[in-house]
């Protein structure tokens, strides 16, 4: 299993090309979901490769990104599935896939496909002020939220950033108590008060289930 | 930038002074900006010059270094908090002394959406650049927008969103002006990290602006094109 760390880096790098097989292209930050729900529901026919999570900070380097991925595997397997939302594309990852012909998850986000698209649409307007984090960001939540921010070195910047939330939603993915303390740590860290909610994998499921 | 040497900011020329306060905003050093403000002033300097020489040009510097990938958010935060700080002084001033104004502006974050960092910098640098900003706050519905430019005398509207299931809002802000029969008297910028250029065209937006920096050149060239036609 590869660490966080590498996830957040480098990704995952699949060398082995299957023509009967199906190639999942996902966001670093879901491997380990689409790993475990690989081997729940015994999907042999599946591929795994990921993009470095860290994409996640810089949504304009998405598109392009799978692109390239698209292109480079699509000689090599039957079918590629995106395992990426709109992720703060504007559309733009959509109309690619469209154009590729591949299929993509939908929803703007994670946090809105493992809370379950329709639920997360129908709640959004109660939660316009929730931070959301997942079992990933809780993880590597320095790695992605604090430092990029600045917070390590300059923490009286918390208010520009979180001054507007008002509750942090740890939406997490497993049952672990380790998660859970950090995201109560965390909750302290950004002032926020924490809902933890189980959302299990939410429509991630769904989603490669049809891939 | 920084300097390991103490500096006494009220030694320096007004020139070395000046470009300490470009090297102070591009640190992020609000109390310095302070201090070199109230200096500038009490040597006799117009509150306009020590805006637009000081602290609009420190943070022109700022912006391309920002959009070259050399700073990041956090630095532009910490120098936006700097030029503030600046502001705060020198805003009472301004009015005082007369100071050019560009046009009038209102802004807000779209319904839905409580993002504000964007919004905020775009607010402080048309203030730097001479604009009057009336800023509405985050999570605005289509009421808030028609209601305050009905009520007000703006040249022009600014949106921002910052996810990808508020930004449609900004249409529904045009829309409605659309059918108000109020669109055309606007220009109407739209900004926030997903939103391209051909979205902003597909909204009916006048203009996409990525970033603070060209908020402001936009806002400057369509005040300037309003004001040609109306000499014509």
């Amino acid at each position: 299993m590869h660490s966080d760390d590498y996830l957040t880096d480098i990704g995952i790098v699949n060398s082995m090309p299957k023509i009967d097989k199906v190639l999942i292209i996902a966001c670093g930050a879901l491997a380990r979901e689409i790993i475990d729900l690989i081997k729940i529901n015994n999907w042999h026919h599946m591929d795994l490769t990921c993009l470095p999570a860290k994409y996640h900070l810089y949504p304009e380097k998405i598109t392009t990104a799978v692109e390239l991925a698209v292109k480079k595997h699509i000689s090599n397997y039957k079918n590629i599935f995106i395992a990426y939302a709109d992720c703060g594309t504007g559309g733009l990852l959509e109309k690619k896939c469209n154009e590729l012909g591949v299929k993509m998850i939908k929803g703007p986000h994670c946090y809105s496909f493992f809370e379950g698209n329709d639920k997360f649409t129908q709640n959004a307007e109660d939660e316009i002020s929730a931070f959301y984090l997942t079992d990933f960001l809780v993880n590597q939540f320095d790695a992605f939220v604090w430092k990029p921010m600045g917070l390590d070195k300059h923490p009286e910047l918390i208010d520009v950033y979180f001054g507007n939330y008002t509750k942090l939603v740890y939406q997490a993915q497993t049952k672990n108590n380790q998660l859970e303390q950090k995201a109560y740590e965390i909750s302290k860290k950004m002032n926020l008060p924490l809902e933890r909610r189980y959302t299990g994998y939410g429509d991630l499921e769904t989603a490669l289930s049809l891939a | 930038m920084s300097d390991e040497q103490d500096i006494i900011l009220a030694d320096l020329s007004d020139e070395e002074l000046t470009l300490q306060m470009h090297d102070d905003l591009y640190d992020g050093m609000k109390e310095e900006i302070e201090e070199s403000v109230n200096i500038l002033l009490g040597r006799g300097w117009m509150p306009y010059d020590v805006l637009t020489k000081a602290l609009v040009e420190g943070m022109r510097i700022v912006g391309i270094d920002f959009r070259d990938g050399i700073l990041f958010v956090p630095e532009v935060l910490l120098a936006a908090n700097a030029m503030k700080g600046g502001m705060a002084i020198l805003k009472p001033l301004l009015a005082e002394t007369g100071a050019p104004r560009l046009g009038n502006m209102l802004i807000g974050t779209v319904k839905g959406d409580i993002h504000d960092i964007g919004k905020n910098l775009v607010t402080m640098m048309m203030e730097g650049a001479g604009f009057e900003v009336k800023d509405l706050g985050i999570n605005n519905p289509v009421e808030n927008y028609v209601q305050e430019l009905e009520d007000g005398e703006y040249d022009i509207l600014g949106m921002s969103a910052l996810l990808t299931t508020t930004m449609p809002y900004m249409k529904v802000v045009i829309d409605t002006m659309v059918e108000k029969g109020m669109r055309d008297d606007y220009v109407v910028l739209v900004g926030g990290a997903p939103l391209n250029e051909e979205f902003g065209k597909a909204i009916g937006a006048d203009a996409y602006c990525r970033d603070a920096a060209v908020a402001v050149e936009t806002a400057k060239e369509f005040m300037a094109k309003k004001h040609n036609q109306l000499s014509m």
